[in-house]
């Protein structure tokens, strides 16, 4: 993401001080312990002129739910709803803001593109992806049935629920198979654990790629 | 907190059942979306916003609309029976079939009757209480409750039905899907011509006019509320909406949401007994308005929007959680996502503590929902209301205080992903530590796929190292 970023023209800066967007809390409704985690991001890029986020869950997770986590805490929300607008799924913001004839990616493979849920329902990323993906030369992007269903990750669903996870993650599995694609490119990076491991488990040698890696790629 | 985990087991590991739970399902979801694409229905996103408004409204002002329906009921000629409780609708039932000598009642598919258990309680009172509609008479004579909100009996194939009907019924066995519904056809036809009340649900109420609508594609909910000399139609009191012309956005939806179809094979709409002159229709109608915990629900500002749904299962339809462990292993006779919003709704968040953590959140359902109920993030409320795991609470409390320590958190990363990429299966899993207990998430994710091996150095490292290059430049 930093070689793409930097391609085209953008100071990149990495914040060390910068830890999680505080979601595997919130979703498992302990916002008592996710609250200082969500306040700890807000420490740390309050003042950053456009935050690039390389995950479509983080991204939905800072941009629809931290208003909710501080509607009892004005100077909070003030917080919220100044950096809400300069806070951008990686994608999202390629797609909205940059010049995009800087890049030219060379990703000579059969890549299928797995939507992952929050990227798709929350922020309604469903064509910036793909429209990304088209624009890699030599890249040839083939349709899953069901690129739409959930992977099974789902946070700590995960390993709460781990035969039902798993079970979603085969059925996914299936569907990439049936492709042909030796690569699949998704925006998140526990879509992409969940099915990496679920590849693997399998047996099948299929490479797991976040989009940023083949926008980076020239080989 | 634990899910039923034997029973979901034994429903993945059930080849057969999978295929129809993820075929059946499947077939719904395609149709539905053909049904509402924007070629077919350019209107349909405003329908939902619209379908959505109009529910709202009619909750929000609940208490003036059931009135006016009442009065409306009471000028055709009919009557509105107020049932607290399943025990008093179903009293109300026994009370009046005692009155009038009716042993025999039939009954159209009605998810409200299945919520309070009508069937069981008339039958054990000694009346010959028949479901009607196909699905559901199979069910009956199986001794199951429904699979699905829309199709009972997905669960079942054509050889289950045949061996149901063998044993229950006495019939040779026949496999043929034809002759199955002749043999149930049969059956019902001397059913419907004994029966001295017929029981419907009610997939509308119109407080304008008075009136309760049905759909239907089998034709028997309509013998069953036109044949016998009562009709008692037994509804929540959600099922209301103002008025008659706002049906239409409805039966808009309704169809199409729940199987493709742009309207089912029959829309009944019926307000009130036979008038003079009047050829057909039952003598009396009675409107069973049953609260059951929903005016718990309504109190609720937050959450009442869960009362919306129209029961179309198009969000069961395409839950990826679902479509896995079908409808039985769900609590209560509601499944899918409606039922793990509405279950600790109206039974308790105590009773089945799991049924809110088991989504994935991917938000499919809330996509399709034609009312807009936001059902992750309701599922995501109810989380955060539910009584906490000790153990989260202990997990979370340290994870939140390494959250807030960039150096004590990159130096665990560091340490947590060489451990568990480099030896997921090797010695340092052997080395007894929470995460690999027999109960620990590394376990859990063990049993179903591999750990990826991390990469050979933390982002946090590359970084430094990038910038150390660029000066030296």
């Amino acid at each position: 993401m930093v070689d793409v970023l930097e391609q085209l023209g953008y100071e990149v800066e990495f914040r060390p001080a910068q830890t999680c967007c505080a979601q595997p809390a919130f979703n498992s409704g302990f916002h008592d312990q996710a609250r200082p985690v969500a306040e700890h991001f807000l420490d740390v890029f309050s003042d950053a002129e456009t935050i690039i986020v390389p995950s479509g869950s983080c991204t939905s997770m800072i941009k629809h739910h931290y208003a909710e986590l501080f509607a009892n805490d004005p100077k909070n929300l003030a917080r919220v709803d100044s950096i809400v607008p300069r806070v951008w799924e990686f994608s999202q913001f390629l797609l909205n803001s940059a010049d995009l004839d800087k890049l030219s990616p060379r990703f000579p493979h059969k890549v299928t593109y797995h939507d992952s849920c929050h990227a798709l329902r929350e922020l309604k990323l469903k064509d910036a992806p793909r429209l990304l993906l088209k624009r890699v030369q030599d890249l040839e992007l083939v349709e899953m049935e069901a690129a739409e269903e959930c992977c099974g990750f789902g946070g700590t669903f995960s390993v709460k629920f781990a035969q039902i996870s798993g079970a979603m993650a085969r059925t996914k599995v299936d569907s990439i198979l049936q492709t042909g694609a030796t690569h699949v490119v998704s925006l998140d990076s526990s879509c992409l654990m969940q099915l990496r491991g679920a590849l693997s488990r399998g047996g099948h040698n299929i490479e797991i790629v976040h989009l940023a890696e083949v926008l980076a790629s020239r080989k | 907190m634990s899910a039923p985990d034997p029973a979901i087991r034994t429903t993945l590991a059930d080849a057969n059942l999978q295929l129809a739970i993820y075929t059946n399902t499947g077939r719904f979801k395609d149709n539905r979306s053909k049904a509402v694409s924007p070629e077919t229905l350019p209107e349909y996103q405003d329908l939902r916003t619209r379908a959505a408004e109009i529910k709202q409204h009619t909750l929000d002002f609940l208490d003036v609309y059931l009135l006016q329906l009442e009065a409306a009921v009471n000028a055709n000629g009919g009557k509105v029976i107020w049932a607290q409780t399943g025990e008093e609708a179903a009293d109300f039932v026994l009370q009046l079939a005692k009155e009038k000598g009716a042993n025999v009642i039939v009954k159209s598919k009605s998810m409200t009757s299945e919520e309070i258990h009508l069937n069981e309680r008339l039958i054990h009172h000694e009346l010959d209480a028949v479901e009607t509609d196909l699905g559901e008479y199979i069910l009956q004579l199986a001794g199951q409750r429904p699979y699905h909100i829309v199709a009972p009996a997905i669960h079942m194939t054509r050889h289950d039905v045949a061996d149901i009907f063998e044993e229950k019924l006495g019939v040779a066995h026949d496999t043929v899907i034809e002759n199955q519904a002749m043999t149930a056809r049969r059956v019902l036809r001397e059913k419907f011509l004994q029966a001295g009340i017929g029981i419907t649900g009610a997939n509308f109420l119109l407080a304008d006019s008075g009136a309760v609508v049905i759909v239907e594609n089998e034709g028997n909910a309509r013998l069953s509320h036109s044949a016998p000399k009562i009709h008692i139609a037994i509804a929540g009191i959600e099922k209301l909406i103002p008025r008659m012309r706002d049906l239409a956005v409805f039966l808009d939806l309704l169809g199409r949401s729940a199987s493709g179809q742009p309207l089912t094979s029959y829309t009944s709409i019926v307000s009130g007994p036979r008038r003079a002159g009047e050829l057909d229709g039952p003598e009396e109608f009675y409107i069973v308005l049953l609260d059951a915990g929903r005016t718990k629900l309504l109190a609720d500002v937050e959450k009442r929007e869960s009362l919306r749904c129209i029961r179309c299962a198009a969000c069961l339809n395409t839950c990826p959680v679902y479509r896995k462990i079908g409808g039985h292993n769900y609590p209560w006779v509601y499944s899918g996502p409606i039922g793990k919003v509405i279950t600790p709704q109206f039974k308790g968040n105590e009773k089945d503590p799991w049924l809110p953590f088991a989504s994935s959140l991917c938000g499919a359902c809330a996509e399709v929902c034609p009312v807009k109920i936001d059902l992750p993030g309701i599922l995501l409320k109810l989380r955060h209301e539910a009584k906490p795991d000790p153990k989260d609470t202990r997990v979370f409390g340290l994870w939140s205080w390494l959250m807030r320590r960039p150096a004590m958190y990159s130096l665990a990363a560091k340490i947590g992903l060489s451990w568990l990429g480099r030896q997921p299966n090797g010695w340092l899993n052997k080395v007894p530590w929470p995460a690999n207990s027999p109960s620990g998430p590394l376990t859990a994710w063990l049993s179903e796929r591999d750990f990826p091996a991390p990469p050979p150095k933390p982002f946090r490292e590359l970084w430094v190292e990038r910038k150390v290059k660029e000066r030296k430049k």
